[in-house]
């Protein structure tokens, strides 16, 4: 396809678009499918049909609509409003399209006012298209600008002017690392190789998160496009997408977009009728966590075990079979289309001096409003939690959150005020992580919390060095010492030692990483570690302590 | 070059091995499609047995230590068949601080078995899953593929049993 038929294909929807009264977006994603979602829809496509109105309504299905505890959830388009109807089921979803999508009378008493706060907060830029785009027909994405920067950058810009925007931004890898964009990406640039390859990390393996799970559902032309972009400025013909083999539903639609992308020619040979080619092919994932590093991901794609290989040399050296590879998170390439869009400095004026853009986080845990949010860097925990995400319900008091999964911490409550960036997190211990965010309340034992995670990376050590490997089983056992009352002080010392030792001689990012759920509430809430150990009690009540066998000594 | 080899059809006659044999030569009998190739003999089998292993091993000339190793390394592929009926608690944090933990106790205690394994009459297989990402439902647990979110431990136990309960009476009369 030219680039005039990609300006063709645009008007031509937009047009068709034009000639509709009002749009009705369903939900689309996992969290509203398996709740119903598509029985909603078939009721509308049904009343819509009966009232003979399909040429005046347009449904379709889309992206996460964010508030997925409510689900499932129908938007309503219309002389220039956006409704959200909540918990919708087949019978109020026939009223809404009788009365809102057909009538043009908004059904107010199944609208609820007081989720306008989750919305006030928040700034989308990465999940811009959600509720706006049918994820399964590209006619609809490129009606809202899908390709448009990709076309920008391959017919009016090289790839030097491609690397200096995305520097510019400040684009920092939103896989939790943080590591400059702009300077992976001219590395990978810089580096000599015959071959370059562009890899789209979607092994999603944090419990807790599913931000990118989302993003793939909702926007995959996003991330293609972002990849190709990638592709463009490093010199890179071929992709890969790692998607986790527990999203099916991500996989399907990433199939049908790489597909309609190769027909249209924004992917494949000759892009937009230019020289520039570049293919994508999808790899699944068998899970494995392990595969979220980099270099067992390779290995993966290699179709070998997943195990990581020391650093240096990076994969922007010598990566996917040897050649130089760039590897960066799904929200990092949903990030890059905007960018080109609007420029690198415009993206730099939104989040703080040293953490650019916004960040999406899955609230998930014990809070009033699960979902998915998008934020501007900066803005504070309280914020997210209690503005955006409701505060914890049935008037409970907020104990922690926890960010990075097993390989982040636990935030108290003294520090809910410290603004949410790469730096200010590691600052109390965690980690900005991958955007999962589960809140805890007084009924959550931090201990029981670290053991969780401990075990999660006692089972997903790859096994191949030993101080994550048997590190992680030793720490596991100790924490289940503690948990079960039976452990002593120096039980805490050795606690300590192995953190470190982890930490300091650990392969990869798995093992070195893994002591971090037990420091931070070591750190945060030592008190808890020693009611369990002195006085043989879980004061949150988790944690099934037998009560001292007669005639024992209490130590 | 393995480009064109080769591959004797599999002397069961089977007919799931020719649709293997699809999928082996759409990628070209190449080795780093194996992962891809133990998905698809899994979609096909249900599990991956000795033979399976074996035969895709073959189509692709790994030696049979690496495709062993690639099996066993990855938490999706099993080596045994599964149950009539499957249910997956997930245990992501989410659902964990939502009582996923005690759900899974309940499952265990009451059919006798560990996550992971399946029941000796072969009805059920109890599986937990790292997370669904299901995270607005949590907990959530899996019945045969059927995502119920926002479940107590009475309602999954009240799910499941109809499934054990079918083999359960027979099964007592057997000497």
């Amino acid at each position: 396809m030219s680039t005039e038929a990609r300006r063709e294909m645009q008007e031509a929807e937009r047009a068709r678009l034009e000639g509709k009264r009002c749009r009705v977006a369903v939900c689309a994603a996992a969290g509203c499918l398996s709740n119903g979602g598509q029985a909603v829809r078939e009721a509308i496509a049904r009343t819509v049909a009966e009232k003979k109105a399909d040429d005046a309504v347009e449904l379709f299905g889309t992206g996460c609509l964010g508030l997925c505890d409510a689900g499932p959830l129908v938007q309503v388009q219309a002389d220039g409003e956006t409704r959200l109807y909540e918990k919708v089921d087949p019978s109020t979803a026939a009223r809404i399209a009788a009365e809102d999508a057909v009538g043009g009378e908004p059904a107010e008493d199944l609208l609820d006012a007081a989720n306008a706060a989750f919305f006030a907060k928040q700034r989308k830029i990465v999940l811009e298209s959600s509720g706006r785009v049918d994820p399964e027909r590209i006619e609809s994405c490129v009606a809202e600008g899908a390709y448009e920067a990709l076309q920008k950058a391959v017919t009016e810009m090289t790839p030097q002017d491609v690397l200096h925007e995305i520097t510019a931004s400040g684009l920092r890898g939103r896989g939790g690392g943080g590591y400059p964009t702009g300077l992976k990406w001219s590395t990978v640039y810089k580096a000599k190789g015959t071959r370059k390859f562009v890899i789209c990390n979607a092994d999603e393996g944090d419990p807790g998160a599913f931000m990118d799970r989302s993003v793939l559902e909702g926007d995959p032309h996003r991330v293609l496009e972002g990849m190709a972009i990638a592709a463009f400025a490093v010199g890179a013909d071929q992709g890969y997408v790692y998607v986790r083999g527990e999203y099916p539903l991500a996989v399907q639609r990433l199939k049908t977009a790489i597909k309609q992308a190769e027909r249209a020619q924004f992917l494949g040979g000759r892009v937009l009728d230019t020289g520039f080619s570049f293919r994508v092919d999808i790899r699944i994932g068998a899970g494995a966590f392990v595969c979220g590093e980099e270099t067992a991901l390779i290995a993966s794609i290699e179709g070998n075990r997943g195990t990581p290989r020391p650093r240096p040399p990076y994969p922007a050296m010598s990566g996917l079979w040897g050649h130089p590879t760039l590897i960066n998170n799904v929200e990092t390439f949903a990030s890059v289309a905007p960018i080109i869009r609007n420029g690198g400095a415009w993206y730099s004026s939104i989040g703080t001096e040293k953490s650019k853009g916004t960040k999406v986080f899955a609230l998930a845990g014990k809070i009033a409003r699960t979902g998915l949010v998008e934020v501007p860097m900066g803005l504070t925990l309280r914020e997210i939690i209690f503005d955006v995400g409701g505060g914890i319900p049935g008037g409970r008091a907020f104990k922690a959150a926890q960010t990075g999964g097993p390989s982040g911490g636990c935030i108290p409550a003294p520090h809910l005020d410290l603004p949410v960036d790469y730096e200010s997190l590691a600052s109390v211990g965690s980690i900005m992580g991958s955007g999962g965010l589960i809140v805890m309340d007084e009924t959550s034992c931090m201990v029981d919390v670290a053991k969780y995670f401990m075990e999660f990376c006692r089972d997903e050590s790859c096994g191949k060095c030993v101080p994550c490997r048997a590190g992680t089983v030793q720490m596991w056992g100790l924490l289940d010492k503690i948990t079960r009352g039976e452990a002593a002080r120096g039980d805490l010392e050795r606690l300590e030692q192995l953190c470190d030792l982890l930490k300091s001689t650990s392969l990869c990012g798995l093992g070195q990483t893994a002591p971090n759920p037990v420091v931070s509430t070591l750190r945060h809430f030592r008190d808890e570690y020693l009611a369990h150990i002195d006085e043989r009690r879980c004061p949150a009540g988790v944690c099934e302590i037998a009560p001292p066998a007669a005639g024992e000594v209490q130590p | 070059m393995n480009l064109t080899p080769q591959t004797p059809p599999h002397p069961s006659g089977d007919k799931r091995f020719k649709l293997l044999d699809v999928a082996i030569k759409r990628h070209q009998f190449r080795q780093d499609a194996l992962i891809e190739l133990l998905h698809t003999a899994q979609e096909l089998f249900g599990y991956l047995d000795q033979d399976v292993l074996i035969y895709v091993g073959r189509a692709v000339r790994a030696p049979l230590s690496r495709v062993y190793g690639v099996a066993t390394f990855y938490n999706f592929f099993s080596m045994k068949p599964p149950g009539e009926h499957t249910c997956v608690v997930c245990m992501g944090t989410a659902c964990y601080v939502k009582g996923a933990g005690q759900i899974l106790q309940a499952l265990e205690q009451e059919h006798g078995i560990k996550a992971g394994e399946t029941t000796e009459d072969g009805t059920l297989s109890l599986v937990t899953a790292r997370c669904l990402g299901a995270c607005g439902l949590a907990p959530a647990v899996v019945f045969d593929g059927e995502v119920a979110g926002k479940i107590g431990v009475g309602a999954t136990l009240e799910r499941v049993r109809p499934w054990t309960a079918a083999s359960a009476r027979p099964a007592e009369v057997r000497p």
